[in-house]
């Protein structure tokens, strides 16, 4: 009986287990076969979820990719700020960038806006790479 | 501007190339006194990393006067003597936070070529490929500095242009090497590579208290320096067994703490031969698989050598057996530079003998051949604009 019982409370604790572990892992942004949009692209931002959100909006450059993403926050552990996360939603195309160019790849806009949002978030401005010779008027030097 | 720009394998050629301008508010303009060259340079020039690109300029340690700085820059102002660190770092992440600035995950124009090379965006650097950062090198008239509030530091008057330039790169990494890789007072510290990085790795040492310090390199007359400057032992590998000679030198102990200086620069790492080359196999970091051998049991070993890629046979097995610690990283210049510019300043730490040769940068190509050459004692190069 006792040996039953281990055996059964042995089996109830692994499936707990893997659906401890399965929860963990869809919260970890793996999500592998889901087809509800594919994987979470997600960043750090060291700061506090109020500063990654002020004013409760998402911040500018996810904005932009309008209700083609999805979005989520929640806290980092151990105070390492907060997990900014985001994936396109199967087949919506972010306003202003054509279909054919996300269409390879429709994560490089997600993970290009949320490293924006990061970099604002924590130096106030995003790099900008030097403007090509050809772009500027006038002779060099 | 003038600026000397990689168009080939070994070929460097001077062209005229458009100004920097500000991009962002935090971005300072400098106009370049003092440039060096570095060992991370070669496999640039050489043209075995290959995403540079025909026109890039190269150069990352470098000192020079502030000519315009973004709105939001605070601690500069025109008219500043600056040594930029080599590394670009926003100073407001978690690595930034952390004294980690090399890991930076905002200093790159280019985060994904790093995240797909190394797994993880790093911090940016000037004058490299595109994973590397993507800002243009310090081989020219000017210079734009992102970050100007971290990455750029006002140079104490008592400081000359040809010794606070080392605070740039070579200092803060021979600096580091020294701190991170654990050095204690009584420690016995190897290092291998005389070239500016050793050297100024064996004065940390000394500095941070290691009762002896032994350099290990081919170059007689980089040796004798690093004796006369750093006050180390020396070993000459050409002529000697290498981990005999340190088992010998430290009772059987070997090393408590080991930092390879060395790379894979021109003579870094054993020459591949015509089948590693024909079959794609990996260089061989020979320096630091001989520091992992040399190691005593428990200690570390840390690598400053930059390694393009991919190496072979490292001595995992030795690294276990031994308990030790393997640590690198490209130097957290930020966390050492006011620290290394007050030594500079107090005379604790010189560094302007390792500025072997001044040349103006339209000799730039010459000051390179004399530098990867080793020709005519040249330690560094150092082009003036
Ligand atoms: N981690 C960092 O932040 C950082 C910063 C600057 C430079 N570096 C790297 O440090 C290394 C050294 O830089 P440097 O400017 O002094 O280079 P360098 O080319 O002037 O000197 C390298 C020295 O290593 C010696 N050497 C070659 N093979 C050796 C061996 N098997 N054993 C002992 N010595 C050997 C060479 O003879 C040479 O004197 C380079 O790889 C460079 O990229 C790293
Ligand atoms: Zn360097
Ligand atoms: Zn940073």
């Amino acid at each position: 009986m006792g040996r039953i019982a281990r055996m059964a409370g042995g089996t109830v604790a692994s499936a707990v287990d893997a659906l401890a572990a399965r929860a963990r892992r869809a919260g970890r942004g793996t999500t592998g076969n889901d087809p509800g949009g594919g994987r979470w692209q997600v960043v750090t931002v060291d700061r506090t979820p109020d500063e990654v959100r002020p004013d409760g909006r998402w911040p500018e450059p996810l904005r932009r990719l309008g209700d083609a993403v999805q979005v989520r926050v929640r806290p980092a552990p151990g105070c390492r700020g907060t997990e900014l996360a985001a994936r396109p939603r199967p087949g919506r195309v972010p306003p202003g960038l054509a279909a054919h160019l996300v269409g390879d790849d429709p994560g490089a806009p997600v993970r290009a806006a949320l490293r924006q949002a990061k970099q604002l978030a924590e130096t106030g401005e995003v790099l900008r790479a030097d403007r090509p010779a050809m772009d500027r008027a006038g002779p060099p030097g | 501007m003038r600026a000397l720009c990689w168009v080939g394998a070994d070929t460097l050629e001077v062209r005229q190339v458009p100004d920097p301008e500000l991009r962002n508010g935090h971005d300072a303009v400098v106009r370049v006194r003092r440039s060096a060259t570095c060992g991370g340079d070669l496999p640039l020039l050489a043209g075995r990393v290959p995403d540079l690109s025909v026109g890039d300029v190269l150069g990352h340690e470098f000192l020079g006067e502030v000519v315009e700085v973004g709105p939001e820059v605070r601690g500069h102002r025109v008219g500043d003597r600056v040594v930029v660190c080599a590394g670009v770092a926003c100073g407001a992440c978690w690595y930034c936070r952390r004294d980690l600035p090399a890991c930076c995950d905002n200093g790159s124009l280019d985060p994904e070529a790093a995240e797909t090379a190394w797994g993880h965006p790093v911090g940016g650097s000037f004058g490299r490929p595109r994973a590397s950062g993507g800002f243009a090198g310090s081989h020219a008239e000017y210079v734009r500095v992102p970050y100007a509030d971290v990455g750029a530091f006002t140079v104490p008057e008592a400081v000359g242009d040809d010794r606070a330039l080392f605070a740039s790169d070579a200092a803060p990494a021979g600096w580091m090497g020294a701190d991170l890789g654990g050095v204690r007072p009584g420690d016995v510290v190897a290092v291998w590579g005389a070239g500016a990085v050793g050297q100024l790795t064996a004065r940390a040492a000394t500095l941070l208290g290691a009762e002896r310090v032994i350099v290990v390199d081919r170059y007689p007359d980089r040796l004798r320096m690093a004796e006369r400057h750093a006050g180390a032992e020396t070993i000459d590998y050409r002529h000697v067994d290498v981990p005999a000679e340190l088992r010998e030198r430290t009772g059987g102990r070997g090393p408590d703490v080991c930092v390879e200086a060395v790379g894979v620069g021109c003579d870094g790492g054993s020459p591949r031969s015509l089948a590693d080359r024909f079959t794609g196999r990996a260089e061989r970091p020979t320096a630091v698989r001989e520091a992992v051998h040399a190691c005593r049991k428990g200690g570390t070993v840390f690598v400053l050598g930059e390694f393009t890629g991919f190496v072979d046979a490292f001595p995992l097995g030795a690294v276990t057996a031994k308990g030790l610690t393997v640590r690198g990283a490209r130097q957290h210049g930020q966390r050492y530079i006011p620290m290394l510019l007050e030594r500079m300043a107090s005379g604790e730490l010189r560094t302007e003998h390792l500025a072997t040769h001044e040349l103006p940068l339209e000799q730039g190509a010459r000051g390179y051949a004399l530098f990867r050459d080793r020709a005519d004692g040249c330690v560094r190069s150092v082009l003036v604009p």
